[in-house]
């Protein structure tokens, strides 16, 4: 089948796009919506901007719609993103990475309906701590690019996710009660490389070598 | 050990409609197993002693054409627990027909009597464009939904069905069904 994927370069709309190539679909696209609201519900993605590097070395094309993010409004948008992808590329269904936000889900499931496309949600009420395993067993890098919670610093900004400080989110998310996958936007997360990357993203965003990139994620922190 | 029965067309549906049934199992050390729907045989449920049909997509139809697959509910006597599309399943086989009505998102329902330990006023997640009507099929009781059968049971035997999905709001009525 003819995919769109709703990308926002995080870990859950990354390994959507993951499970949908295994599954021996074909994606046509990403669609990424870009929200001048920063409390956005439905898009709220601080490094949305750096979407098209992905885009290149997964070598799909990308749409990107911008809205100003008020509430319904950028149902509208979206809904013009998807447009553009069924024409543009005649995709027959939409992936999305939510996990257990109803809220957007649902809202994604009515445009789809009122297109009739199919909608796929492989993480669908998935396990956190099982994702954050599979990413890192199907070598997943995934960075996190601002952190909003109780227990995060900022020390976690810019940090890559591996098996040894996931035993300390896990345990933190267990002591601060913040949702380990981060479906509450306690954090938001940027996949540096993945099985779809011809070429790993990892040293443009290496924090070190990159002081002008680094400080990018210090901005985002909201603690 | 309970069947579970993949009724989804497309296998990256699976893991949204499937998996989360899985998890809840395992969560609770119940023993399973999950077969296509036109891939169970009479082994399957011998081996089972309980069996839930899953729900799929929006969109995915296809058990429809295929409802002679499922000619074995009628016969019997094992629980079993339809959700979504499952539960228009059981309503087809037990001569129901499929109506057009479309619910998204989360709602609030009322259930008359204790169903699975849902009473009284419940938020539920609905995902369906059909429903079978199940108060003019005689064999059952409409335990939520006057005007569109929400949640349905058998009279005389185990066989329910839920039009919501209890896999994402009201994961306690799966463990009821389950290991009651």
């Amino acid at each position: 089948m003819k995919l769109g994927i709703l990308f926002s370069g995080g870990k859950d709309s990354c390994y959507a796009s993951y499970l949908a190539k295994q599954e021996g679909h074909e994606i046509c696209c990403l669609i990424s919506i870009v929200s001048e609201n920063r409390d956005s519900y439905m898009f709220h993605t601080p490094f949305i901007e750096k979407v098209f590097l992905q885009a290149k070395e997964m070598r799909i094309p990308l749409i990107i719609v911008k809205t100003r993010g008020e509430k319904e409004h950028e149902l509208v948008d979206l809904e013009t993103a998807i447009k553009l992808a069924i024409k543009r590329y005649e995709i027959e269904g939409v992936v999305t990475g939510a996990i257990e936000s109803v809220y957007q889900a649902s809202r994604v499931q009515k445009i789809c309906n009122k297109l009739k496309l199919e909608c796929f949600n492989p993480l669908w009420q998935k396990n956190a701590e099982e994702h954050w395993k599979d990413l890192l067993k199907n070598k997943f890098k995934v960075i996190l690019v601002s952190v909003a919670a109780d227990g995060l610093d900022k020390n976690w900004v810019g940090k890559e996710i591996d098996n040894k400080n996931l035993e300390e989110l896990i345990q933190l998310s267990k002591k601060y009660r913040f949702h380990l996958a981060f479906e509450g936007g306690e954090a938001e997360t940027f996949v540096v490389n993945c099985p779809l990357f011809k070429n790993s993203l990892e040293g443009i965003f290496k924090p070190q070598k990159f002081s002008e990139e680094f400080l990018m994620f210090k901005k985002e922190v909201k603690v | 050990m309970i069947l579970v029965i993949n009724i989804c067309k497309e296998k990256l549906h699976y893991y949204e409609f499937v998996k989360p049934i899985c998890d809840i199992l395992e969560k609770n050390e119940i023993k399973y197993f999950v077969k296509y729907y036109k891939e169970v045989d009479k082994k399957d449920l011998d081996k089972c002693n309980k069996i839930v049909i899953c729900g799929t997509s929006l969109f995915d139809n296809e058990f429809i054409k295929n409802i002679k697959k499922f000619s074995w509910i009628k016969d019997i006597e094992k629980p079993v627990l339809g959700i979504c599309g499952g539960m228009q399943i059981i309503g087809l086989v037990f001569g129901g027909k499929i109506r057009k009505m479309s619910e998204i998102g989360f709602y609030s329902e009322y259930f008359d009597k204790n169903f699975l330990g849902l009473l009284g006023k419940c938020e539920v997640y609905h995902l369906h464009n059909n429903y079978v009507d199940f108060s003019k099929i005689k064999y059952f009781e409409v335990f939520c939904g006057k005007e569109f059968s929400q949640a349905i049971k058998h009279n005389e035997k185990n066989i329910y069905g839920v039009l919501f999905h209890p896999e994402v709001r009201q994961k306690g009525l799966i463990e009821e069904f389950c290991l009651s």
